[in-house]
């Protein structure tokens, strides 16, 4: 595989995610935009002290987030741990959220490629309908491209029909090229979605970063044809963010990636900002945080 | 409970975001600004300042005859002993009163600017009146540090200087010309564009509110006649003038012999070249800022595309895929990327030339877009197939028209770009850093950006090579088309 890699530069780079950011998203493009978000969001916990009951309560939420606003779609999925794979794939039967589990070690990779294997089959076996896993950024960091595929192509292989988001862990790659590098290595070797990070490092979906995530999504696709989703995760906790994400969306990949088949947006505290923010245009006053519950 | 449906059926675009006018206070009508104030034109008319995306009037304006003109350069002469002497530390006060009050009424000169011009708002808010700001700013820093410019040599003010501006950056322009000339000591007479006078008195308000001595600065708008008018009065002894190059060699012929500092800043067909290591997205977008950056009434715009042949065809196609993506239209909605024809008779010259690239052969492609009925409009377009020999290729379009044309190597860029008349500009786009340094320094170019384009900022000297113009505005270059510097007493006021 010759093949030039495209550079990026980053003063250009964030210079256009920032003006893509002064985009003004107002009265029904902010209601509109709001609720696509919602619809977008795989609702997420990843903490040791998860239970099954903690889990149950996000579920309930994911499916039916604002019942006193009917209008507010449902989330795309909610994202667990694999232990927790079998009780959200129950409370979610029947209401078209999908489960979604992170796997391979997350959130390190830092683990044999067997074990990676057997906890993405666990996960799977479980009912997990997307599975998100993690590259090994010490193979990459070592240069071991082939590694990096070859993890990805394996964990493909054992997902069957659940659809595989590949995590780059983007704040550990050390610069835009190495981000663009990666995604074209996880698309190469099958990646259904490629995800910025696992929200447990430093930054995650910064603008700049989605912008180059998006536009290697663009030149594979032009390239090949196949169609790849993206997921920002990692520091979307407010409305004007995920508004900011949509438009880099419009305005590199278009319309038709405005969808929750090919954009998520990954998040815990995101979606009660996006009530909030929904809720304000309404009623033309800020809620209260404590308006919403929090799962 | 939401369908799967309902969830994937949500169509997202930007709603109408138009910044509103409701706070602009213009006069219905505006005199010509003589000696600290405005006053009615003796011999010249009156006309009426034409929005170009609505046709509808924006305000009534005097128009200098030439005895208005001849008044103005009166009260230039006559306030120009008193300004000189003042310190450079106190025409500096003045100066920072100006840039303050512009920011102070930033928003109502950027909406002003785009309904009297057509650009679109996000540009006159982030770039037009914050740098006319910055350069009134920068040059109230110099005020008081003239000799220290000139390399420790004793300075003197040249006079008045009689200064002409374009109609594609009115504020910006006025500030370019106003803040150094007044920073070294000379009083102006500013002719604002026929097409664009209305910023520029609102510059006039804020001299007023500055309390800026009566006389110091003149601005007296008009049509070509009055800017002759301008040039040939006697008792200038300064000219400074942008806009296209015919004009800039009638005013050069004009003042041949006369022993009159000349600064001209023309036209320009500036190239901006892309090799087959530049971070192409990043270089697409540096395209687009180069070329429908003010539907590009832009004096150094890249309207000519060198594309390495190795990467052209990807390069085209993501560059007519961003085009797709510009939004046309209503030049003070906050979402619009490109916006109206400055003018019936730019938009006319514009599809002149377009329709002569189509006749030489080349290959147009203009992006389909919705346009309003009224104003002058023109969608963004690219000429592939282009040929050096073609019009498009040679001549300045001043529109938002890219003529691409392909080289094969490094040599050959240089070669290609610096085949023009003009020199203004020009653009490098690469990952290596010697290439572009290499390429830099052989290019006839005034400006020339690496990895970016269209930037400009107070400090950095802008001006042209070869029919492009000559002399330098902006930073501490800026500072000697206004100063006598062969002064042989070194006592003069500084």
């Amino acid at each position: 595989m010759i093949r030039r890699l495209p550079h990026v530069d980053r003063v250009g780079i964030e210079e256009r995610a920032a003006t893509l950011g002064k985009r003004s998203i107002k009265t029904t493009a902010k209601q509109q935009g709001i609720r696509l978000a919602v619809s977008m969001v795989d609702l997420t916990t990843l903490e040791g002290s998860d239970t099954p009951g903690k889990v149950r309560h996000l579920c309930a939420k994911a499916v039916c987030p604002a019942p006193s606003m009917p209008e507010i779609p449902s989330v795309a999925a909610v994202c667990v741990y694999p232990s927790l794979v079998a009780v959200t794939r129950e409370a979610l039967e029947g209401t078209g959220v999908k489960t979604a589990s992170v796997a391979t070690a997350f959130p390190s990779g830092q683990a044999s490629l067997d074990v990676k294997l057997r906890d993405t089959e666990e996960a799977v076996a479980a009912g997990a309908d997307e599975i998100d896993m993690v590259i090994s950024r010490e193979a990459f960091l070592t240069g071991d491209d082939a590694r990096v595929m070859e993890e990805i192509v394996r964990v493909k292989d054992v997902c069957g029909d659940a659809h595989l988001k590949v995590i780059l862990e983007t704040s550990e790659l050390g610069s835009y090229d190495h981000v663009r590098h990666a995604s074209m290595l996880a698309m190469e070797a099958g990646a259904d979605f490629i995800k910025t990070s696992t929200g447990k490092t430093g930054t995650g979906a910064t603008p700049g970063v989605v912008l180059v995530m998006l536009e290697a999504i663009r030149d594979y696709v032009d390239r090949t044809g196949r169609v790849v989703g993206m997921k920002a995760a990692g520091g979307v906790s407010v409305s004007k963010a995920a508004l900011h994400m949509l438009v880099l969306v419009k305005e590199t990949l278009g319309d038709e990636w405005l969808t929750n088949e090919r954009f998520r947006i990954g998040a815990s505290s995101l979606l009660n900002d996006l009530l909030m923010q929904y809720q304000k245009t309404e009623t033309g006053r800020y809620a209260r945080p404590e308006d919403f519950s929090k799962e | 409970m939401a369908t799967q449906e309902q969830r994937t059926s949500i169509v997202w675009d930007y709603a109408p975001a138009p910044e509103s006018p409701d706070h602009v206070r213009l006069r219905d009508s505006y005199g010509l600004f003589i000696d600290g104030d405005f006053r009615d034109p003796g011999d010249g008319t009156r006309v009426q300042s034409i929005n170009p995306a609505t046709e509808e009037v924006v305000a009534e304006v005097a128009f200098a005859g030439p005895g208005d003109v001849r008044r103005a350069v009166e009260a230039a002469r006559a306030a120009q002993p008193g300004w000189a002497a003042l310190s450079g530390l106190e025409r500096g006060k003045y100066l920072f009163r100006v840039a303050r009050l512009i920011q102070e009424r930033a928003r109502e000169l950027a909406v002003v600017e785009s309904m009297d011009g057509g650009k679109p708002i996000r540009e006159s808010r982030d770039v037009d009146v914050p740098l006319a700001a910055a350069h009134f700013f920068h040059y109230a820093g110099w005020a008081d540090k003239l000799s220290y410019g000139m390399g420790g040599r004793a300075v003197e003010p040249l006079g008045v200087a009689g200064q002409i501006v374009p109609w594609n950056f009115p504020l910006l322009m006025a500030a370019w010309k106003l803040a150094p000339a007044l920073a070294c000591g000379n009083t102006a007479v500013l002719k604002p564009a026929e097409t664009t006078p209305v910023t520029a008195l609102l510059l006039a308000e804020i001299l007023q509110e500055a309390e800026l001595p009566p006389g110091v600065v003149q601005i007296v708008p008009g049509d070509g006649a009055a800017g002759a008018t301008l040039v040939r009065e006697p008792d200038i002894d300064k000219v400074a003038f942008t806009g296209s190059t015919s004009v800039g060699k009638n005013i050069q012929a004009a003042l041949a012999g006369r022993g009159i500092p000349l600064t001209l800043e023309l036209g320009g067909k500036s190239a901006n070249i892309v090799f087959e290591d530049a971070a192409l997205d990043q270089a697409v977008e540096g395209i687009v800022n180069g070329i429908f950056f003010n539907q590009g009434h832009v004096c150094c715009a890249g309207s000519r595309l060198l594309i390495q042949e190795s990467v052209a065809e990807t390069v085209v196609s993501k560059l007519w895929d961003r085009m797709g993506r510009l939004r046309v239209g209503d030049p003070l909605d906050k979402n619009t990327d490109v916006g109206a024809i400055n003018s019936r008779e730019q938009l006319e010259r514009i599809t002149a030339l377009v329709a002569s690239g189509e006749e030489e052969g080349a290959v147009r492609r203009t992006v389909v877009c919705d346009l309003p009925d009224r104003g002058y409009w023109f969608a963004p377009t690219l000429f592939t197939g282009v040929a050096p020999a073609h019009r498009i290729a040679a001549e300045e379009i001043f529109g938002p028209v890219v003529s691409v044309l392909t080289f094969r190597t490094q040599a050959e860029a240089i070669e290609k770009a610096n085949s023009t008349p003009y020199g203004l500009a020009a653009g490098i786009w690469t990952d290596k850093g010697s290439k572009a340094f290499e390429v830099a320094a052989a290019l006839q170019a005034g400006v020339v950006w690496q990895n970016t384009y269209n930037k400009f900022d107070p400090s950095a000297a802008f001006g042209g090579y070869k029919e492009s113009g000559f002399g330098r505005e902006g930073g501490m270059s800026g500072l000697r088309p206004y100063l006598r510097h062969d002064v042989s007493d070194p006592g003069v006021t500084l």
